[in-house]
């Protein structure tokens, strides 16, 4: 299989890491209205790609791998920070991906029922990006 | 202020939601595509588009494109010196948060304004 599906990875993620998560998403969740109703919706809309949780997830990647080494008895350090590298680079793929989102939105919104708009531009970042991922593994395989 | 809470809550919940998918996929690049998702934009469009109208939400998801782009280039920065370098995850990604900051401003000012 291409993709899998590990949900044991749910039980190494502790309560407050999930509560991080939560704290972060919500408070930029919460920011990105504030900036519109301050600096109107052309600044506010910046912040709707603001990369929120993208540093404390990357750091969970990280310490959740270094630890996996070390319990193995290995030390860990390299292989969290390469496991966190990909993970970034991944979410750079989602992020161009992104950016066909909001042009769905822009171009759609205004005319169209805004529940099946955003269905559509969330169907079509979800087919772009990982669209780019197998692009992005087949040039890698070939290169190796 | 009960707009504000709201915003919080249901923000929380979806970006928590999709922080979840991205923990449960592999590989690891696969699971990374989910730290970009529109997870905000997703928790916050119905109620701006509620209060505010869908030209005002079509204003802010023009935006957002330059925002994704500056975010597709701050990960893939990210991932680079990641892969190369020694350095922590967490150092990498808030010193070089600034780097997202320049990046859709600068967009924002030569393309949007």
């Amino acid at each position: 299989m291409l993709v899998d599906l590990k949900l044991a990875s749910l039980r190494s993620t502790k309560p407050h890491e999930y509560a991080i998560r939560f704290l972060f998403g919500g408070l930029i969740t919460a920011a990105a209205g504030v900036i519109a109703m301050r600096y109107g919706p052309v600044i506010g809309g910046l912040f709707l790609a603001f990369p929120a949780i993208f540093p404390a997830s990357v750091t969970l990647i990280e310490n959740h791998e270094r630890k996996n080494k070390q319990d193995a008895g290995f030390d860990g350090t390299r292989r969290g920070r390469i496991a966190a590298g990909i993970e970034a680079a991944g979410t750079s793929l989602g992020a161009i991906a992104l950016v066909l989102f909001a042009f769905i939105l822009y171009r759609f919104l205004p005319g169209h029922d805004p529940a099946l708009t955003l269905v559509a531009a969330s169907l079509a970042w979800l087919t772009l990006s990982t669209l780019l991922w197998l692009l992005a593994k087949r040039r890698h395989a070939h290169r190796h | 202020m009960t707009d504000l809470i709201l915003r919080f809550l249901i923000g929380g919940a979806v970006v928590s939601l999709f922080a979840v998918l991205g923990d449960i996929f592999r590989p690891k690049s696969f699971a990374g595509l989910f730290g970009a998702a529109p997870s905000i934009a997703l928790a916050t469009l119905g109620l701006t588009i509620h209060h505010n109208g869908k030209l005002y939400a079509a204003i802010e998801a023009r935006s957002m494109m330059a925002g994704a782009v500056a975010m597709a280039v701050y990960a893939a920065i990210v991932s680079w010196i990641l892969l190369r370098y020694k350095s922590r995850a967490l150092t990498v990604t808030l010193a070089l948060l600034p780097l997202w900051f320049v990046a859709s401003f600068g967009i924002w000012r030569l393309c949007l304004r």
